[in-house]
């Protein structure tokens, strides 16, 4: 056990490492100065533009050679110090970022988990009716290849701007403060709904019509033929056919984790929800090395430790892989 | 399963409400932002009576947009370049010492009550007595004369070049200032009287450099007509100050209660808000309004076209550091070729003006020499391009139907402007199209905001478009802009295609010196510019961005019209507040209800 998460472990210290140099590297590599970027629009002399520039350039670090920014990247990143941002100058990325997780996780955790569980559900009720499987795989092959900015306009526009009933931009409507009440939980939600819903509707496609083909292909399999031969009833191979065809489900969510937290990003940008999607965006188109370098952390880390919890669950739930671990089978 | 979705729910919904309410619970902590350095500064918590309601009236409340480009980031005033995404910083919180009023082109004595040149070198001013800071302190000269020194003492807060001709400020009693100078840029320093905002002493005299140049100054204390409220990634939201000196000592008071300054997430959603009359004021440039305007949906300041006031002035820059844009001859056939009146009426649908080839603002149009632009201006006309391009030997010699180089050398151009600046890239459209009818072969490009500005300011670019001189009280802003000098490595904030002519560098500061009351003397400087400028063509001014403002009358009234009485500018930008913004606020009316 110790030396299964151990060998884990390093592989995700190791993914860690590469993934941030890389985010790291990338925005460096965009042509252009973000502190001319940022000062450009100052309309005054041209000595104090020179002063503002070196001033400036030496507050964010981009004074010294590359190499060594790179290093002072790490060693701030170790005392949790993000840097502050150019686009958002004065703030620092780490409160910019906190502000904007909380919108990811309220977007990404309800998705992923209710669509996981109502698409395997719905997928395996699916595989056993007739008229069902046939009107639903199709709208289920549909909805999972639909790009998520693409089904998001679709919904913002269908029901944000043709039946008028959701709004489709921003967390909470324009004449209120952030406080306590119904009326003001009820607005949060009700601008939550839509990009919610362009998030859950194609992975809910995806895990459905992955179920709807798994059940089949272990219902065909020898241990069902076999159960079905001793006189078991059909509720019980059906349940251990469900059991079975779960567990390549949850591998596959651990593959999918990475596209459904681009997808969330995109939807961000189409809902304008203030979350790291938005920001992000906004952080590319104005070379802000350092938002752009926040919100790709929390991306990576994200995605980690998602994929770690996944790995813990494969191994409660899949007794194959604890035997595997204490060397008890070949 | 059903506990997994109670749990869940309940999570989501908290997360969610702590989101929400983050900012606001940050808000209310101490006044000093202090990001690193132990500063000094009183913990004194300013007792600035915010009051609480959290869903706000209808009635009371002012919807704006169009100013914001970024969600809000500070409220320091010498942070000037992100004052856009928290306008009101500068005018509705803290204030300059004078107003101007572009349209009737006359100063507004403001803080200060009144200044004026007792000599050549000696400027004297007297502060309003009465006036006080949202904390319930006086503001006195010795206000004023601290925000001035701090240009002294930092380097990088943007007045500092000021101090090369500003020897000393001396405080005179409490409400009493005299400034002394050696060859004073009289026309810089009259901008500075309405641009430089007052910061109080009190609060800002221990703070560091750091944090002077660079901090967020959360809960600004100013004198202004409102106060910081909340704020949100996609909103400001300022309150009035109901004990506003100048309600007292001049009788006004604006009549919104609250003002929420939304940044929409496209100009579409703008546009629905303000049909439907959720906005009342948008700043935004919204492409059609001039249909809307005709038919009701919104109002704009003149009935017909171009409907909209002139703002700035955009002007193609053209690289003269590189062939074929080194040849006046050149440049000057390029700007017969380029077609305005297609860039006003197609790229545009007539929200614009055609510009002067000066460049001028029709608000300066009295400093316009009309007889030198009769004798070299220039308007659309490919055929007189094309005369002076063979003139000059430019012949199309491969037959492809654009001209080569009198040397024989191919000629392939791009006119750049910023990826999604959707005006622009349908006026760099026209002007691509319509130099190639006049056989110059010009593409239109359109590269990533940051990347065509490294282009601008590294001068790497063949020809672009740039509008960044606001309005003024002077030309010197445009010909600041447009002939900045000396010529750098990098041209941050001006003349980007380095036109290199110590002529026309010497006519600039000749007017930069000349007193701004002195209008024959300035009228003069500018003949002897425009006459340089309309031969040698370093650029092409070409039209007049508008003062983009649609206004609903569903719930507030008396916006500014051109058959208003005393118009003043209907916009909430920044900068504009001093130029007649505030004023706006404060002549409107709540509409009657039926």
């Amino acid at each position: 056990m110790r030396r299964y998460f151990g060998r884990k472990l390093l592989i995700y210290l190791l993914t860690f490492f590469l993934a941030v140099t890389i985010d790291w590297l990338i925005p460096r590599f965009m042509p252009g100065n973000p502190v001319q970027n940022m000062l450009s629009r100052v309309a005054v002399h041209p000595e104090a533009i020179d002063a503002m520039r070196g001033y400036f350039t030496r507050a964010f670090g981009l004074d010294v050679p590359v190499w060594q920014q790179y290093l002072n990247f790490w060693a701030a990143l170790f005392h949790g110090d993000l840097g502050v941002s150019v686009y958002m100058f004065p703030q620092r990325v780490a409160d910019i970022l906190m502000r904007a997780v909380p919108y990811d996780v309220a977007l990404l955790l309800p998705a992923i988990l209710l669509s996981w569980l109502a698409g395997n559900k719905f997928g395996a009720y699916a595989a056993r009716t007739k008229w069902l499987d046939n009107t639903v795989l199709p709208f289920g092959y549909t909805l999972t290849a639909t790009p998520y900015m693409w089904l998001g306009i679709l919904l913002a526009w269908v029901f944000g701007i043709v039946l008028d009933v959701f709004p489709f931009a921003g967390a909470y409507s324009y004449d209120m403060s952030p406080h306590i009440s119904w009326r003001f939980v009820g607005d949060v939600l009700w601008h939550w709904f839509l990009p919610f819903a362009s998030l859950f509707l194609v992975q809910f496609g995806g895990w459905a019509i992955g179920m709807r083909n798994m059940i089949i292909y272990e219902l065909e399999s020898d241990y069902s033929h076999y159960l079905e031969a001793l006189g078991a009833p059909r509720a019980l191979v059906r349940k251990y056919a469900f059991r079975n065809a779960l567990l390549p489900q949850l591998s596959g969510l651990a593959l999918q984790l990475g596209v459904i937290v681009a997808g969330a990003l995109v939807t961000e940008v189409v809902f304008s929800y203030p979350g790291i999607g938005y920001l992000l965006l906004a952080a590319i188109q104005n070379q802000d090395y350092f938002l752009i370098q926040g919100c790709f952390l929390f991306i990576i880390v994200f995605v980690l430790l998602a994929n770690f919890a996944i790995d813990i669950i494969y191994v409660l739930v899949d007794p194959r892989t604890r035997r595997g671990m204490t060397g008890e089978t070949a | 399963m059903k506990r997994t979705f109670s749990a869940l729910s309940i999570l989501v919904t908290l997360s969610m409400l702590l989101a929400a309410c983050a900012p606001a619970a940050e808000a209310p902590a101490t006044a000093a932002p202090a990001t690193e350095a132990p500063v000094p500064v009183e913990p004194t918590t300013a007792p600035i009576q915010v009051p609480t309601e959290v869903v706000y009236e209808r009635s009371e409340t002012l919807y704006v947009s169009g100013a914001a480009w970024g969600p809000p980031n500070d409220w320091n005033p010498f942070i000037t370049w992100s004052k856009a995404n928290t306008t009101g910083t500068v005018g509705l919180v803290y204030e300059t010492l004078f107003m101007y009023d572009p349209m009737t082109a006359e100063w507004i004595p403001w803080l200060a009550e009144s200044g004026g040149w007792v000599d050549a070198d000696t400027y004297e001013m007297t502060i309003r007595e009465g006036i006080t800071w949202s904390d319930g302190d006086a503001l006195t000269a010795a206000d004023v004369a601290f925000t001035f020194e701090l240009g002294q003492q930092y380097a990088a807060i943007w007045f500092s070049p000021m101090w090369n001709y500003l020897d000393s400020i001396t405080v005179d009693g409490d409400y009493g200032l005299t400034l002394e100078f050696t060859d004073p840029l009289y026309q810089e320093f009259a901008n500075n009287l309405y641009n430089l905002a007052i910061v109080p002493e009190h609060l800002w005299a221990g703070r560091s450099e750091e944090d002077i140049t660079g901090g967020m100054n959360e809960n600004p204390v100013g004198s202004g007509a409102y106060l910081y409220d909340t704020h949100s990634e996609d909103r400001n939201v300022w309150v009035r100050n109901e004990n506003w000196w100048a309600t007292e000592l001049l009788g006004l008071t604006p009549a919104p209660r609250r003002i929420v300054d939304i940044r929409t997430s496209s100009n579409n959603v703008a546009l629905g808000m303000v049909i439907k009359g959720e906005l009342d004021l948008s700043n935004n440039y919204l492409p059609g309004i001039a249909e809307l305007s005709t038919r009701g949906y919104v109002d704009t300041y003149f009935a017909e076209a171009p409907f909209m006031l002139s703002a700035n002035t955009a002007v193609l820059f053209l690289n003269t550091t590189k062939p074929p844009m080194d040849d006046p001859a050149f440049r000057r056939a390029l700007a017969f070729s380029i077609n305005t009146d297609d860039i006003v009426n197609v790229a545009y649908a007539q929200l614009v003006a055609a510009a002067s080839p000066t460049g001028l603002l029709p608000s300066l149009s009295a400093y316009v020499d009309q007889d030198v632009v009769d004798r070299l201006g220039y308007s659309y006309d490919p055929a007189e391009a094309r005369r002076i391009l063979a003139g000059a030997g430019y012949r199309d010699v491969d037959g492809d139907g654009f001209v080569e180089a009198p040397d024989g050398s191919a000629i392939a151009l791009e006119v750049t402007c910023p990826f999604g600046w959707s005006d622009w890239m349908e006026a760099i459209a026209v002007i691509a199209t319509s130099a190639q009818e006049a056989g110059i072969n010009i593409q239109n490009v359109t590269p990533d905001y940051g990347a065509w500005n490294t282009a601008l300011t590294d001068g790497t670019f063949d020809m672009t478009l740039n509008n960044w001189a606001s309005m003024s009280n002077t030309p010197w802003t445009l010909y600041n802009l447009l002939f900045r000098h000396p010529i750098q490595e990098i041209m941050g904030s001006g003349n980007f295609g380095r036109y290199d002519n110590q002529e026309m560098f010497d006519l600039v500061d000749a007017l930069a010196a000349v007193p701004s009351d002195d209008v024959a003397g300035m009228q003069a400087v500018c003949s002897d510019i425009q006459e340089l400028m309309l031969t040698d063509v370093p650029m092409i001014p070409l039209w007049y961005n508008g003062l983009w403002a649609q206004f609903s009358s569903s719930v507030w009234t008396n916006w500014p019209t051109e058959e208003s009485a005393a118009p003043t500018l209907p916009t909430t930008w920044s900068g504009y507040w001093q130029l007649g913004g505030l004023m706006t606020l404060i002549n409107l009316e709540l509409t009657p209800t039926e």
